[in-house]
């Protein structure tokens, strides 16, 4: 079991108490399928992501950025079992969805980025430490299912 | 994953726009690294004090941004204009090439953090992408 401290569990609910999902969430997405370009091989059905502007303007993509991003809520809510927490979730993405799970660090990586984006210097070294450590055990959960 | 000539581009103007603070980048992405990443600090075993902002992490940090800042300048050609720097990394440091990912990442989010309006997607991905030649020239000499 992962152990957290009491002050790594209060920099995770003070992120995500400040956390705006609708504008960071399109801001992720958008952010890794322009970063990472390969990563739009999972968004076939989501409209034109031809480049920059048009991912950055795509509904779609936004729409489905405050979703993934939502699916962090689940973690924070069971922050002492997030292993079994993720179960169904990797399920999809291994099964349904054939993510190659590298791809969630890439999202977690931008998603950092955008965080440190918004908060600036409030965004410390022993923030960064506890919210990546937080990233890292959801991305291994979601890991867990495939197979 | 070369660089496009919008690549160089971006690079050579986002840092030209925010070079002038590379003591504070580079003080904060090293102090950011050796936190988040505590492996790391198996490199500083000879420094008295590796806590963030400290003189011996600050004075490295303007080393590791100066050394960055220099590479934008031989951005056409990083293999040869990193040679040196590279037979230090390969012979004498001996930095495991793992690290230079770590480091490129922890500057990305002090980038991201100091200059949110400039850090766009667009040049997010060129300096990535910029980092990791960086990386690749720096490792050229070591196998």
């Amino acid at each position: 079991m992962v152990e957290w401290t009491a002050e790594e569990r209060s920099i995770i609910s003070e992120i995500f108490s400040k956390l705006d999902y609708d504008d960071v969430g399109p801001k992720c997405l958008s952010r890794c399928l322009i970063v990472y370009p390969w990563t739009q091989r999972y968004f076939g059905g989501f409209g034109n992501l031809y480049n920059a502007e048009a991912i950055l303007s795509n509904p779609m993509i936004a729409a489905h950025g405050i979703t993934v991003l939502h699916g962090l809520d689940r973690a924070l809510n069971n922050m002492d079992d997030i292993k079994n927490t993720y179960t169904q979730l990797s399920e999809l993405h291994s099964e349904k969805l054939h993510v190659d799970p590298t791809n969630f660090t890439l999202l977690a990586d931008c998603l950092t980025i955008v965080i440190a984006a918004k908060m600036g210097t409030n965004f410390t070294p022993d923030m960064q430490a506890a919210w990546q450590k937080f990233l890292s055990v959801v991305v291994s959960a979601l890991g867990r299912q495939y197979h | 994953m070369s660089l496009s000539a919008k690549d160089k581009k971006n690079v050579v103007d986002f840092f030209g726009q925010v070079g002038g603070k590379a003591a504070e980048i580079g003080n904060d992405a090293l102090s950011r690294m050796i936190v988040v990443y505590p492996q790391t600090k198996t490199y500083f075993s000879h420094w008295k004090d590796l806590s963030p902002g400290s003189a011996d992490v600050k004075r490295h940090g303007l080393t590791v941004m100066t050394g960055v800042l220099d590479a934008v300048d031989k951005i056409d050609d990083l293999v040869g204009g990193l040679l040196s720097l590279s037979e230090l990394h390969a012979f004498t440091l001996r930095v495991d090439p793992g690290n230079f990912k770590i480091l490129s990442h922890c500057l990305l989010v002090v980038l991201a953090g100091m200059f949110p309006a400039e850090f766009s997607p667009e040049v997010h991905v060129a300096v990535d992408k910029f980092l990791a030649k960086v990386a690749l020239a720096l490792s050229e000499k070591y196998r």
